[in-house]
């Protein structure tokens, strides 16, 4: 009470400086579907030095991890159920991914260009 | 079968390892057993648990639930081993003494038990929910028969086993007077490679992401999701393209905890240089 106190709206022009920050470089979506343990498609494309959100449906009746040494990403993504997998920009190359329990099929790329 | 023992195997090293080193750290201490096996019991069911409710899991937190979770139960390990090492720097002499008096049978016992016991639980959690929904779906798939899977599970399992086994052998074999000193040190590594871990999580999550550059990339000479690289990324936090923020973890968990071992502990009697303990372990 005896406080001073920074009046709320004083705070509002650097809550809004923050979030335009943190949103002004939406990321690049992509859809990949998982069905019959297969990534359709098995070979994706984004653009070098850009945030990356792949949007991953899984069709299959089977629970499946998305799994990737070199994003260093795994993320579990339950039978019918859709997950996003959020990436930092990326420089220039190909980064592999995979089902984990269904690697025999489940393979993919992510090419960055 | 072959398939399903090796991707298991893969997945309880890390448990098997934290598990072995662990045992060794509470080496002659009373009722440790039945703390450790209460652990694993328990990762086991939380692990069963978390394998269930995994789509909520997944969804919590704007989709970052299954990151939020892994890097939370990594802060508690850390702060768990922290202070079995500070108990350690405090009481080890003692507890080491009362082994010695009791020609190496069980001491009293350590108040780190628990925190210990919570280590090894989050360990098995971790790796184990993967087990779980791994073999649960290929035992219900109809390419092969649940049985070949169960088996091939099981043998992955007996290896993660024989992991820890060996080394809690290895590590016992340490003269009684050394061996707290080099389980300290061990535990010291894998508390600072879980923090580095946990802003990994956290950075994936979006909550923490500062200072998120890559400081190197090994991933082409020792790739972190091979066999080398788990061991190494369990026991002293390995990572093949790191973060800068992830190194400062790192590096202040070390500080922190060797720092904090050295305040705690006693007015030694015969000082002996700190530098005994480094060497020891380079020697192993």
């Amino acid at each position: 009470m005896g406080m001073k106190r920074v009046p709320a709206f004083l705070l509002l022009p650097a809550l809004i400086a923050l979030s335009t920050a943190s949103y002004a470089d939406e990321p690049v979506a992509i859809d990949l579907t998982l069905k019959d343990h297969k990534f359709e498609p098995a070979e994706i494309r984004a653009p070098a030095g850009k945030a990356i959100a792949i949007t991953l449906k899984n069709e299959d009746d089977a629970i499946e991890e998305f799994d990737s040494n070199s994003l260093r990403t795994e993320k579990i993504v339950t039978k019918g159920g859709t997950v996003t997998i959020r990436l930092k920009p990326l420089a220039a190359g190909r980064y592999p991914f995979q089902g984990e329990f269904h690697a025999k099929t489940a393979q993919g790329v992510l090419i960055v260009e | 079968m072959l398939g399903a023992a090796i991707i298991v195997f893969r997945e309880v090293i890390e448990a098997g390892l934290i598990a072995g080193i662990v045992l060794a750290a509470t080496e002659g201490v009373q009722g440790r057993t039945a703390y450790v096996i209460g652990g694993i019991a328990a990762g086991v069911f939380g692990a069963s648990l978390l394998a269930v409710f995994a789509g909520s899991l997944s969804d919590a937190f704007e989709g970052m639930g299954q990151e939020v979770f892994s890097a939370s139960i990594l802060a508690f390990a850390v702060v768990m081993l922290t202070w079995h090492n500070v108990w350690m720097a405090q009481h080890g002499r003692e507890l080491t003494a009362e082994l010695k008096a009791a020609g190496h049978a069980v001491a009293t016992g350590s108040k780190t038990l628990l925190a210990l016991a919570a280590v090894v639980g989050i360990a098995v959690l971790r790796e184990g929910a993967e087990v779980v929904l791994f073999l649960y779906g290929n035992m219900i798939a109809s390419n092969s028969s649940w049985w070949e899977v169960l088996a091939g599970g099981l043998i992955g399992l007996a290896g993660g086993v024989a992991v820890s086994f060996i080394v809690f052998i290895g590590l016992v074999l340490i003269p009684i007077h050394r061996l707290f000193a080099v389980t300290s040190f061990l535990i010291a590594f894998l508390a600072a490679g879980m923090a580095s871990q946990c802003v990994h999580y956290l950075d994936q999550a979006d909550i923490l992401n500062v200072l998120s550059t890559t400081l190197w990339d090994t991933s082409s000479i020792l790739p972190k999701d091979s066999i080398a690289g788990r061991v190494l990324a369990t026991l002293i936090g390995y990572d093949d393209k790191p973060s800068v923020m992830q190194a400062i973890a790192y590096l202040a968990t070390l500080t922190v905890i060797f720092g904090a071992m050295r305040v705690f502990a006693p007015a030694k009697p015969q000082p002996k240089p700190p530098v005994a303990m480094g060497s020891r372990v380079a020697a192993e």
